[in-house]
């Protein structure tokens, strides 16, 4: 497991691994937010929490659909399920493989753009928190949703469809948990559907992603 | 009496919902090879690939020991910006072993062990793929068109290979179409097609 773990953290820092590009697409989508609603200072703090989560989910989106799709062109997905290593071990390896490249650091970033859309300052806490909490949920819902697609062409435009869907109870949690504190209230109900949301997709999905892999190499 | 490494035992393999083979039954034991061969689209691939356990064969019994079997395809699974030493030493931690190097020696990959697998022909690409078959120790070897894109001096390389294997107790089947110098008998799949094909069986397409 930590082999395939190395291996594709391996992948994701060399040339076309795609490490940095999520972030740097949060990046450009926080700074775009300004320009697009304006300089107000109250309307950016009003919007901050529920713009640096839907931030976060798309940078996340970006690099799902290389997930399983170039193992599966270069016939590894094969050779990796006829491997002694049980595939669902393998999906968990690949999705925190996935969370440490992209999930981790959406969530060091955050609090640097937070200060772009001039978040208040007893939110930082629990935007990092929120993300800590709900990026793992991301990775492994996207692992699932990758793996649906795998022998599709184009299965990335289907993955979105079929992946956002799926987001949406995290990112109402999640983006509610920062709203409550920017306002001063408390967050901790709202962290804790999102930690609960992270729980039950990480006993659940890989389980379910594995079978949805053995049945598109068939 | 020794203890055959697989058995088939009247397999049947299914492929887009058309019964391709039926009655399949064999015994590999340890030290035999078995060479697969028949026309094109007369499931070759299908039969090797239930061996290998990408796909449940329709009918009959299937018996290996857990982990015995090292399947080898027609795409050989390396990453282009890893190297062939970091390629080989991924299968080989994934397969619980160490030395790279025996493997490599046997394909003479060793002048190449620092270079991207992207920036190697077709047939150095290959060599790396026979290699990882060395690297994962399992005694069975499934292999599909393993000679493809070889030349005649890497085709000996791997005729070696193969012998060393049986010879160390290890058993081949291999889809080829050339002659690669060993003893081994051939099982013709044609003689497996299926008296009448159920073309109308559209609904299984979708099992």
């Amino acid at each position: 497991m930590i082999a395939v773990l190395k291996r594709d953290l391996q992948l994701a820092i060399r040339a076309g691994g795609g490490f940095g590009l999520a972030l740097a697409f949060f990046l450009i989508v926080v700074v775009l937010i300004p320009f697009g609603v304006g300089p107000e200072r109250e309307v950016l703090a009003r919007i901050a929490p529920g713009a640096l989560w839907v931030g976060a989910l798309l940078a996340c989106l970006l690099s799902l659909d290389r997930l399983f799709a170039t193992d599966f062109e270069d016939g590894s997905l094969d050779l990796l399920a006829t491997a002694p290593l049980p595939l669902e071990a393998v999906i968990y390896a690949k999705a925190l493989a996935h969370w440490i490249s992209t999930g981790l650091p959406l969530t060091l970033a955050a609090p640097v753009l937070g200060i772009l859309l001039n978040l208040p300052g007893e939110a930082y806490m629990v935007l990092v928190v929120s993300l800590a909490f709900g990026t793992p949920a991301l990775s492994v819902i996207g692992a699932f949703g990758a793996a649906l697609t795998v022998g599709l062409k184009r299965g990335g435009l289907l993955l979105s469809i079929l992946v956002l869907p799926l987001y949406m109870p995290t990112l109402i949690f999640g983006a509610d948990a920062v709203g409550r504190a920017a306002a001063g209230q408390g967050a901790t109900t709202p962290l804790m559907f999102v930690a609960l949301i992270t729980l039950g997709s990480l006993a659940v999905l890989p389980f379910a992603a594995a079978a949805a892999i053995r049945v598109n190499l068939r | 009496m020794t203890t055959p490494l697989l058995t088939l035992d009247t397999v049947a393999c299914t492929r887009g919902g058309v019964v391709l083979l039926e009655n399949v039954s064999l015994n590999l034991l340890p030290g035999e090879a078995r060479i697969v061969q028949g026309p094109n689209g007369s499931g070759k691939t299908t039969l090797l690939r239930t061996i290998a356990g990408l796909q449940p064969p329709s009918a009959g019994k299937l018996q290996a020991e857990d982990g015995a079997i090292a399947y080898a395809a027609h795409a050989d699974g390396l990453k282009g910006t890893l190297t062939v030493a970091e390629n080989l030493a991924f299968w080989a931690s994934l397969f619980g072993t160490e030395d790279i190097e025996t493997a490599m020696s046997a394909y003479s990959l060793l002048d190449l062990r620092n270079r991207h697998a992207g920036a190697l022909s077709a047939g150095q690409k290959r060599r790396v793929g026979l290699a990882r078959l060395l690297v994962t120790a399992c005694p069975v070897w499934v292999l599909d068109e393993p000679t493809v894109s070889l030349d005649a001096a890497s085709v000996e390389l791997f005729a070696d290979a193969i012998r060393q294997h049986l010879g160390r107790g290890g058993a081949a089947l291999i889809a080829t179409h050339i002659d690669l110098g060993l003893k081994a008998q051939v099982l013709d799949v044609a003689a497996f097609r299926p008296a009448h094909r159920s073309d109308g069986a559209f609904d299984e397409a979708f099992l």
